[in-house]
């Protein structure tokens, strides 16, 4: 498999959806295969929330394989030797793309200092990447999680780029309950001192206890009260009987603790604020009307009015046990596709591992994404 | 990847052929129950037509994907409102009626997203199963019903006497009847006794 990871320079500053503009954007990315001569087989692979651009090569600090190796590769469900696979690093990241670790053009890190992006702002950038590697069209645009809404805006904003968009348990607006558990992330990153008002680039201090707690609260949603029983159970982990104490009783604590721990060690905390920022301002109807949600109804009659004029194939795909963007999530924007007249397919996949089953082993949606890939 | 021109009655069920030679070629077309969209398949490769789907089961939802087909996982008696009125030349529903939970509510959506509907259903007055409950004093089982009745999806049981009753009743237009036995058509005398199978095209008013 022919595969390059490299940075790309963007010529121009990248307008923002707040207003400004940004200097100086680099993108990181990953590329997997060979862009053919009519220039028809790309496939743009949008990442989630912490993800990165290796999505089939080993990451770089933790060595572990790439987050989707399981699907993008030769003869697999996205087939390298078929497709020409970009993945860039989202803006605002910390895995090479501008964010907020970058250093700004008086040479300081931007910490705080970075303008607030959202999931437009993100595709903006894609969308200039794709121009550079002479991408002018998409065979289809792929991703689950925050990497579905980065798709639906690529569709709606950008509607002649994508032949297929390919959206897994993802939602056209953040839900209610999800913005809450993101504030709860952000506060407690922001709540430990040594986030130092997100200034601690070189200060030998980092707010590792606050993105550790965040991590935990967030690795919850992504899974489900099935998978957590079948993986932990009640077991107590390396005692017989409970200490009365606070240290990891059970084996779910601790399996939590190393997931916080670990994932500081990879990740940076204001990277965090700005793309958990981002993804509770997502709404694929924002600015027609109000600020509230509306009722389901409402909701998709506006997204019906956002979807008037797509061109691409729709394919949306959710998990019974994902509870963090259930089902209605993806079954209101099916319905609103369908209602704009575009061609749309979606479907319910039994999956017992919550929110993250697009990223493991469910064959029934190895088998949804080569079919969708098939014609 | 499926052959073009699935139109042969070997490959579609006899109640789908009976629809796939009358639907108008090029056209728009909703399949309400659509399986493993062996129909919209056929619609696409042999007539040209913009198929999609309602589909309650994630594997034939599946399985018509894989086909490059437009499917939508969902339920005939509550997945239908959202569909905008006459977005649809036909609405199609084949032997689905019968397991709806409100058959009236679903024919009504039916005509009104589609200018047309074809449905079909199983005859319950046909003369075997007839026989059956007279001489068995049991709920029939067929080749065409063949669940026993606590595990049938059949919960709405039809005749093709009540349908032409229901369409009456509603104004709503017959614009073409076909009756099965078996994999063969029949003529419409005495209907109701000899065929096992019915299929309808409707129009509103």
């Amino acid at each position: 498999m022919r595969t390059i990871s490299a940075t790309h320079d963007l010529a121009q500053p990248l307008p923002l959806d707040g207003g400004q503009s940004l200097e100086d954007v680099r993108i990181a990315y990953e590329t997997y295969g060979t862009l053919n001569e009519r220039g028809d087989n790309a496939i743009l692979i949008c990442h989630a929330t912490t993800g990165d651009q290796h999505v089939a090569t080993p990451h770089p600090i933790t060595g572990k394989p790439g987050w989707w190796s399981r699907t993008v590769g030769p003869g697999l469900p996205i087939d390298t030797d078929r497709f020409y696979v970009i993945c860039p690093n989202v803006l605002g990241s910390c895995m090479g793309t501008t964010g907020p670790s970058s250093l700004a053009p008086d040479g300081q890190p931007y910490g705080m200092r970075f303008p607030v992006i959202t999931i437009r702002d993100m595709v903006r950038a894609h969308v200039a990447l794709l121009k550079a590697l002479g991408v002018e069209r998409l065979y289809a645009v792929i991703g689950g999680s925050m990497g579905g809404m980065q798709a639906l805006s690529l569709a709606v904003n950008w509607p002649d780029m994508a032949d297929r968009v390919l959206v897994l348990a993802a939602t056209a607006a953040m839900p209610v309950q999800n913005i809450a558990f993101q504030e709860l992330g952000r506060q407690a990153i922001m709540a430990d001192p040594d986030w130092q008002g997100g200034a601690y680039y070189g200060t030998g201090r980092s707010p590792d206890a606050g993105l550790a707690v965040a991590r935990m609260a967030a690795h919850i949603t992504y899974l489900s009260e099935a998978s957590l029983s079948e993986k932990f159970g009640r077991r107590l982990q390396d005692r017989q009987a409970k200490s009365f104490g606070f240290g990891a009783d059970y084996q779910v604590e601790s399996y939590l603790r190393y997931q916080g721990e670990s994932f500081t060690g990879r990740f940076d905390a204001n990277s965090y604020l700005y793309i958990t920022k981002a993804m509770s301002y997502f709404d694929l109807t924002e600015g027609l009307v109000g600020d509230n949600r509306p009722s389901d109804e409402d909701h998709r009659a506006r997204l019906a009015e956002v979807f008037r004029g797509v061109t691409s194939r729709f394919c949306l795909v959710s998990f019974d046990t994902d509870w963090l963007y259930p089902t209605s999530e993806s079954r209101v924007i099916a319905h609103a596709l369908n209602a704009a007249g575009a061609p749309v397919s979606f479907m319910e996949l039994a999956a017992p591992f919550g929110h993250d089953s697009f990223l493991l082993d469910v064959p029934a949606l190895d088998r949804v994404i080569e079919g969708f890939l098939l014609r | 990847m499926s052959a073009p021109g699935l139109l042969s009655a070997d490959v579609l069920r006899p109640d789908l052929a009976v629809i796939a030679r009358h639907v108008a070629s090029g056209s728009r077309v909703l399949d309400v129950g659509c399986g493993d969209g062996t129909l919209m398949a056929a619609l696409r490769d042999g007539h040209g037509c913009d198929a999609r789907g309602l589909e309650l089961d994630p594997v034939n939802v599946a399985a018509c994907v894989a086909r490059g087909l437009s499917a939508i996982q969902g339920d005939a008696d509550t997945d239908l409102s959202p569909y905008p009125d006459a977005s649809f030349d036909y609405a199609i529903l084949s032997q689905t009626l019968q397991t709806t939970k409100r058959p009236d509510l679903v024919m009504e959506h039916l005509l009104r997203i589609g200018r047309r509907a074809f449905v079909s259903f199983p005859n319950f007055a046909h003369w075997r199963v007839r026989l059956s409950l007279l001489a068995g004093g049991r709920m029939p089982v067929t080749r065409l019903l063949p669940v026993a009745w606590y595990e049938t999806p059949n919960i709405h049981h039809l005749t093709i006497a009540d349908f032409r009753d229901f369409v009456r009743m509603r104004g709503i237009t017959v614009e073409g009847a076909w009756f099965l036995d078996g994999d063969a058509l029949i003529g419409a005398a005495a209907a109701n006794w000899r065929a096992e199978h019915a299929v309808f095209l409707l129009r509103r008013g």
